[in-house]
Parts: C-alpha cells; sequence; structure tokens
C-alpha cells in the first residue's frame, strides 16, 4: 500500500537509510569548493580535502600527487562506502543496490572492447575501469573478437546477461557497432530497473520513477544529438530509446525525425519539465547543454532525499558523489594547468 | 502487492466464520439466528473482561515496540556518524515506552474492577450489571489497546524522522519534538476514555 511503507522500512532498511543519509551530509559544500578554487596546486587541494570526508583517503598519499590519484582514492571513498551498505543490505535493498552498478559494468564492458579494439593493454584497461562495476571474467572481455563470443564467453555469467540476448550478430565490433551495444544495452538496463522500482511499490517508485526518467529521457537527447550525420537510421535510432519516461512515446517519434539541434529542442520543449532547461540556452547554443543537465541531474538528486523510508537515498548518494568526484577532477585539472579562469564553468554545485 | 495476508489469513479466517454461522443451530433453517443470539447472550462476561485486558497490554505493548524499532534501528545508523544525538533523541524512545506504561497501568485498574457473581441457576445467563460490566471493561481494553498501539506507530515514526532530521541540523530536534508530544498525547486520549468507560462497572444490582 503506498503510503504505509513507513511502518515496516525500518525493519530491514532503517540502519542503512541512516547511514547513507550521514554520508550525504558530508558532500562538499559551497564554501568547501570556494577554499578548493583558489588552491595554488595540487599538495593545496590535497590539504584542503583533508577536513573533509576525503580525509582518510587521502592523507597517506605520497608527495609527487597527480590528478589521477586524487580521483582514484576519492572514488575509493565511494566505493568503501558503497560496498559496507551492499555488505549490510537485506535482499531487496542489496537488488537494487546491484541494480545501480550495472550501468558502471556497461561502460567498463564497454571501455575494455573499445580498448582492446585500439590494442591497449589489458592491465592498462582494468586499472581505468569503475570499480563499482567490476565483476570476475572482467579480463577475458579482452578475447573476445565479435558480439556473440563476447555473451557467450563472458557476459552470460554476469547480470547483464539478460540485456544482450535480443542483439547478437557476427558481426566484428568497429566503433559504431560499440556504441550501439552500449546503447542497446543502457536502453535494456534501464527497462528493467524501471521494472524492479516498479515491481518494489510505494515511495521508491515514485522517487525512483522520476530519477529514471528523467536519466532515460536525457541519454534519448545525448543519443540524439551524438547520431546526427552518422549513418543511423530513424528507425534504429528509435530502437535505442527507452520505453518510458516523459518523452514516451510521442517525443521519441519526433526525437527521430530530428536532423539539427533546433528540431531537437523543439521536440524537448514541449516537455514542460525539459523546457527550463533548455530556456536557459542561448538560441543556437549546445556545449552549455552538458551542464545544465548535470545540474537538473543535481538538483533531482538532492530532492529525492526529502521523502523517507525508500531506496532513492542511495542511488542518489552515488550519483551525488560521482558528480562531485568529476567536480574535484575539474578543480585539480585546472589548478594543475594553471586555467583558474575557468574554474568556474565546469563546477556543478551539490547544495 | 499484499496478496498474501489476503489469501492466507482473511479468505480462510471469512470461510472457516461463514461455514461455521451456516452450520449451527437447528438444521431446519439456513442461519439460525436466535441460537446465534443465545449463543452470545451466554458468553461469560468475564471472557470478555479478561480479554478487554489482555487487549489493553497486549496491543500497547505491540504500538510501543513498534515505536522503538523504528525510531531505534535510524537512531543507531545516524549516531554512527553524530554521536551527540543518542542522548537527546532517547526522548523519542521514552516516548514509546510511556505508550506501554499507560498499557500496562490500564490493565492493572481494569482487572481490579473484575468481581465474582453468579449466573441465574435457570438458563446459564449472567443478570444485566454483570455483561454491562464485561461489556465496558471490555471496551475500555479496546479502547486502550488500540489507541496506544497507532499512539506508538506514529511516535516511531514521528521519532526516526526526528532522529534524522538532528543528525543534519541540531536547530530541527525541538521543533520535531513538538510534533512528538501530539502525538503521544493520543494515547492519553485512549487511557482517559478507557478509565472513564470502566469507571461505573458494578456486577450485582
Amino acid at each position: 500500500m503506498y503510503g504505509f511503507e513507513m511502518l515496516n522500512f525500518n525493519i530491514k532498511d532503517g540502519y542503512l537509510e541512516a547511514i547513507v543519509r550521514g554520508h550525504r551530509a558530508g558532500l562538499l559544500t559551497v564554501a568547501d569548493y570556494n577554499n578548493l578554487c583558489q588552491c595554488e596546486n595540487l599538495e593545496d587541494i590535497k590539504l584542503n580535502l583533508t577536513s573533509t570526508d576525503y580525509g582518510a583517503h587521502l592523507a597517506n598519499e605520497a608527495s609527487p600527487l597527480f590528478t589521477t590519484t586524487i580521483v582514484e582514492r576519492c572514488t575509493a571513498k565511494l566505493v568503501e562506502d558503497w560496498h559496507y551498505m551492499r555488505c549490510n543490505a537485506e535482499e531487496e535493498l542489496g537488488k537494487f543496490m546491484d541494480y545501480c552498478t550495472y550501468a558502471h559494468m556497461i561502460d567498463n564492458v564497454v571501455l575494455i572492447v573499445t580498448g582492446t579494439l585500439h590494442e591497449r593493454d589489458v592491465q592498462e584497461l582494468l586499472d581505468k575501469c569503475h570499480p563499482l562495476g567490476m565483476f570476475d571474467s572482467i579480463a577475458t572481455l579482452a578475447v573476445a573478437s565479435n558480439m556473440r563470443e563476447l555473451y557467450r564467453l563472458v557476459l552470460v555469467d554476469t547480470p547483464l546477461a539478460p540485456y544482450f540476448s535480443e542483439h547478437l550478430t557476427h558481426e566484428d565490433m568497429d566503433e559504431m557497432n560499440i556504441e550501439i551495444m552500449r546503447n542497446t544495452l543502457y536502453k535494456a538496463y534501464l527497462d528493467d530497473f524501471q521494472g524492479f522500482c516498479r515491481s518494489l511499490g510505494g515511495a521508491t517508485a515514485e522517487v525512483m520513477g522520476d530519477l529514471l526518467a528523467f536519466e532515460t529521457d536525457r541519454r534519448a537527447l545525448n543519443i540524439t544529438l551524438n547520431s546526427i550525420g552518422t549513418e543511423l537510421t530513424r528507425d534504429d535510432r528509435k530502437k535505442l530509446y527507452s520505453n518510458f519516461g516523459l518523452l514516451y512515446p510521442h517525443g521519441h517519434n519526433e526525437l527521430a525525425a530530428a536532423e539539427d539541434f533546433d528540431q531537437i529542442r523543439a521536440a524537448m520543449e514541449k516537455v514542460p519539465a525539459y523546457a527550463s532547461i533548455f530556456n536557459k540556452l542561448g538560441f543556437g547554443e549546445s556545449q552549455m547543454l552538458d551542464k545544465l543537465l548535470y545540474e537538473e541531474e543535481v538538483k533531482r538528486c538532492v530532492v529525492s532525499f526529502e521523502q523517507q523510508f525508500h531506496y532513492t537515498p542511495f542511488y542518489a548518494y552515488m550519483k551525488l558523489r560521482e558528480q562531485e568526484i568529476r567536480n574535484i577532477m575539474w578543480i585539480s585539472e585546472c589548478v594543475a594547468q594553471n586555467q583558474k579562469a575557468r574554474i568556474q564553468d565546469g563546477i556543478v554545485f551539490t547544495f | 502487492m499484499a496478496l498474501s495476508p489476503v489469501a492466507f489469513i482473511w479468505v480462510p479466517s471469512t470461510i472457516a466464520w461463514v461455514c461455521f454461522i451456516i452450520s449451527v443451530g437447528d438444521p431446519a433453517r439456513f442461519i439460525d439466528w436466535s441460537w446465534l443470539w443465545l449463543l452470545f447472550r451466554a458468553t461469560s462476561p468475564y471472557f470478555w473482561s479478561a480479554f478487554g485486558v489482555a487487549l489493553a497490554v497486549g496491543m500497547s505493548i505491540l504500538g510501543a515496540a513498534w515505536g522503538i524499532f523504528a525510531t531505534g534501528s535510524s537512531l543507531v545508523g545516524g549516531a554512527i556518524r553524530v554521536p551527540r544525538i543518542t542522548s537527546k533523541n532517547l526522548i523519542s524512545i521514552i516516548f514509546c515506552e510511556a505508550v506501554a506504561i499507560y498499557g500496562v497501568i490500564v490493565a492493572i485498574i481494569l482487572q481490579t474492577k473484575i468481581d465474582y457473581t453468579a449466573p441465574s441457576p435457570e438458563l446459564g445467563v449472567y443478570d444485566k450489571y454483570a455483561m454491562y460490566s464485561g461489556f465496558s471493561i471490555f471496551g475500555a481494553g479496546v479502547t486502550c489497546g488500540f489507541a496506544n498501539l497507532v499512539c506508538g506507530m506514529c511516535v516511531g515514526i514521528v521519532g526516526s524522522s526526528c532522529a534524522l532530521s538532528d543528525a543534519q541540523n541540531s536547530t530541527l530536534f525541538v521543533k520535531i519534538l513538538v510534533v512528538e508530544i501530539f502525538g503521544s498525547a493520543l494515547g492519553l486520549f485512549g487511557v482517559i476514555v478507557g478509565i472513564i468507560m470502566s469507571g461505573s462497572v458494578k456486577w450485582t444490582a
């Protein structure tokens, strides 16, 4: 029954919800970002981050600091928090948290396959993979040479197996096919995740439904933007859009037919929720779109903490931490390359 | 979906009740209302009063326990990061515990009002004073029990939110405590009405 889950939620998940809200309290604030922006070099950044939640992870880093080291240590903090919560989670929450990490798994698979195509070393690729999306047989991805082998050798044992079985071809993998594979997997994953959240019911279904709808609409927008001018046909493009979201089904028809940015914009502005994003863009501008979409995502994730007794805070916490790590990476890069004028362009403030 | 309690509790018990009502009494009648009335009339008032005492304490403690686990799990999780919330938020736990104490007090008061009377020798039914007393103790127990049940649930859920909000922003604690105080007044209403209802029991004329 919707509204009555607050009676039994705390039996299984009350402790972990309190833990994740504690982690949310440790996200970087505007004051922290201001301190970081005024740093002169990476050592200063490390010093400033030591007084935040990242302190324990960064404190023992040796002196020649690189941006990648800082980002790696910060990601390690997210992974440690996530691992603690995942180990203590009961079955439903555990399944939900696993669903949250499948997106990283898909990204890792595509990373390794693309890297192998460009003849990079497997070990180097494994180091670049996101730790939340690792699975046991990931290294054997480098061996596969077409998609059917990929599925048969590796992916059939992973949680990604049900997403894969629709589009098995003997084609060799090239850039285009890998991107199509990534988006097809992502579409199946989002549909599955949405179905799972719906089956949970209550506040989780409602709030996660909103967040996932935004995610899927954002991916539809990005797919359309990236496939303008390529040889992807309209039908193929339409097949990559998910079966839910504010744009489904009529917005998808319009997006599939769009050939340039203004047509896309016209299609998106018909949805009131996204019209406000496009209003902030000047006429003909598309560079700021990424940042505006990130800001919208962060805003929705922060708002999802307002309601209690549902699973969305876990997903939202992961997204907010990742945005924070992206911010830290941007700041570190700007500081390391002495481009401090551009720092404010790349940060998305959480609060 | 909540299919499981419907399929395993409500449906079998409804079927059992219906079969019972249809099957007892005079076989000539489909539902023998006069037999059922006599069955009800002959039920001992001591059954009702004992059941009332049981409900008074049982449901109150169910409500208190519900509230304590709801608050306690959030409090423990939140206190890992923000240890200062523990001492203040024990008040929420104490409010839930008070609900259990109300139930015990009312149960003790109710059971002191139970006296012995004999049933009438011809039909084995009790006279009107005894029946009234049995029913009123039952009613008082049900009132107190259910009021404390929902009061405990309410205070527990608000207490959980109070602990988590206090962890984020310590000025919120006192304000949410006011909500909890209003919530715990609900249990008191049940106690007061229960005491009034059972105040005028007398078992004989």
